[in-house]
């Protein structure tokens, strides 16, 4: 997801046409191998603003999409407390996007350019959230696999080459640990409550156990262009190795909730030191990334129309700070 | 969706936090908003959501003029070899105390 583009087309990358560009490629290269951050007004060469581009708006449009699904459960939260948690969440993912967006904004790309990339469907985003949130369960199982899998891969981020995107990361993974901290807590909850509520937990992990899975994005032998990135240091570390270590950080988790994980493969392998598991179905990740999820059409609808319904605040404020500055003048 | 692109895009505001008294405003990103007063508001509302700060500067970014990463050598290198505005270029013995 959001370390991986790999299910898109290729940026191409460019050979140098002259002298002068090799040896600015050179350099460049030779600052990341360094660990020396880029910063925005730096030379770079233009399939890295490219690749960064992508990447970083693809990631603030998870973050914004991704109110959507905890957004469903607001008005139905089942106490105060709760209400107000699922709040201050949503209002961090909206938080979270709007970082990354002014980070991104920083290679030359106009925010109203990523809106309309992310409305015309141009723009992926994660294809977590186009799975819908049925139960109330869903608000902590998202909180702990959902938001657990985007900490394994932004800590990951968070040393990356490109500085502003570095930045907005190390903020993020900060209070990301309270989405995945409160999801597990309302999940501990329902693990000591009735046989029905039990049943509703297990139920929600079943269904989210896979997709959250699938946000690392494909094995490491299908994503090809995942070197360059690596050689970039826009990825520091592999889809199939962060996969795995949000596994076997989760599966204890897992059994501390008294739960099973569906997934008749997954079991501790003493000579790796890891867990192993079974063949994740590359074909519904396939086919949710490209549209045909339960809810991509549902979540890019409810984008357009907050966007068009918000149209005559934004050009409310804007006719008010002209007449302001009219007034100024004057 | 023809709207949107036609639709003139707010202003960018960078935005500078105090973290606590006694420090410097920092750096700590941009919002976009069509004048100042809402563009402080926006910073906190995306910037301090837990007490991050006490303290915001928002600037257009537009009025900040920065210097040239290719003008880094002939801007910092002169202090390179000034080691003499450094204290420890000066030797001081012991028993003068401490200094």
């Amino acid at each position: 997801m959001y370390g991986d583009t790999s299910i898109q087309k290729p940026i191409k990358i460019a050979e140098p046409t002259s002298a002068e560009q090799a040896k600015l490629e050179e350099i460049f290269q030779q600052k990341i191998d360094d660990d020396i951050k880029i910063e925005p007004q730096e030379w770079m060469p233009a399939a890295y603003r490219k690749t960064l581009v992508r990447q970083m708006s693809q990631h603030a449009h998870s973050e914004v999409i991704g109110m959507q699904p905890e957004g469903n459960w607001l008005t139905r939260a089942p106490s105060l407390r709760r209400k107000v948690i699922l709040l201050a969440k949503i209002q961090d993912e909206g938080g979270h996007g709007l970082y990354i967006y002014s980070a991104a904004e920083t290679l030359g790309t106009s925010r109203a350019e990523m809106i309309e990339q992310l409305q015309s469907g141009k723009a992926k985003y994660s294809s977590i959230f186009n799975y819908p949130a049925l139960t109330w369960a869903d608000m902590g199982t998202i909180g702990w696999l959902v938001d657990g899998a985007a900490i394994t891969n932004q800590v990951a981020l968070s040393r990356g080459s490109y500085g502003p995107y570095s930045r907005a990361m190390i903020r993020i993974c900060k209070e990301e640990s309270f989405h995945q901290r409160q999801g597990y807590e309302l999940l501990l909850t329902l693990s000591k409550g009735t046989k029905e509520q039990k049943e509703m937990l297990q139920e929600s992990v079943n269904r989210f156990w896979w997709p959250s899975l699938m946000m690392f994005g494909p094995n490491d032998a299908n994503s090809p262009h995942s070197a360059q990135s690596m050689k970039w240091k826009i990825k520091k570390k592999s889809n199939d190795q962060l996969r795995q270590e949000f596994i076997d950080a989760t599966v204890p988790q897992a059994e501390f909730l008294g739960i099973t994980l569906p997934d008749p493969d997954l079991k501790w392998n003493e000579e790796r030191g890891h867990y192993d598991y079974g063949a994740i179905d590359w074909e519904e990740f396939g086919n949710v990334i490209n549209g045909n999820g339960p809810c991509n059409k549902q979540r890019i609808a409810n984008h357009i129309k907050a966007h068009e319904d918000g149209a005559w605040v934004r050009e409310a404020a804007a006719a008010y700070a002209e007449k302001q500055q009219k007034k100024q003048v004057a | 969706m023809t709207k949107q692109t036609t639709e003139k895009e707010w202003p960018l505001w960078e935005v500078f936090i105090r973290s606590k008294a006694g420090l410097d405003h920092k750096h700590c990103g941009s919002v976009h908003a069509s004048d100042a007063e809402i563009a402080l508001e926006s910073a906190r509302d995306v910037y301090t959501r837990r007490s991050e700060g006490i303290s915001i500067w928002v600037v257009p970014s537009n009025a900040i003029t920065a210097s040239k990463p290719e003008d880094k050598e002939s801007l910092f290198e002169p202090a390179d070899d000034k080691i003499y505005r450094h204290p420890t270029f000066y030797d001081i013995p012991k028993g003068a105390g401490k200094m």
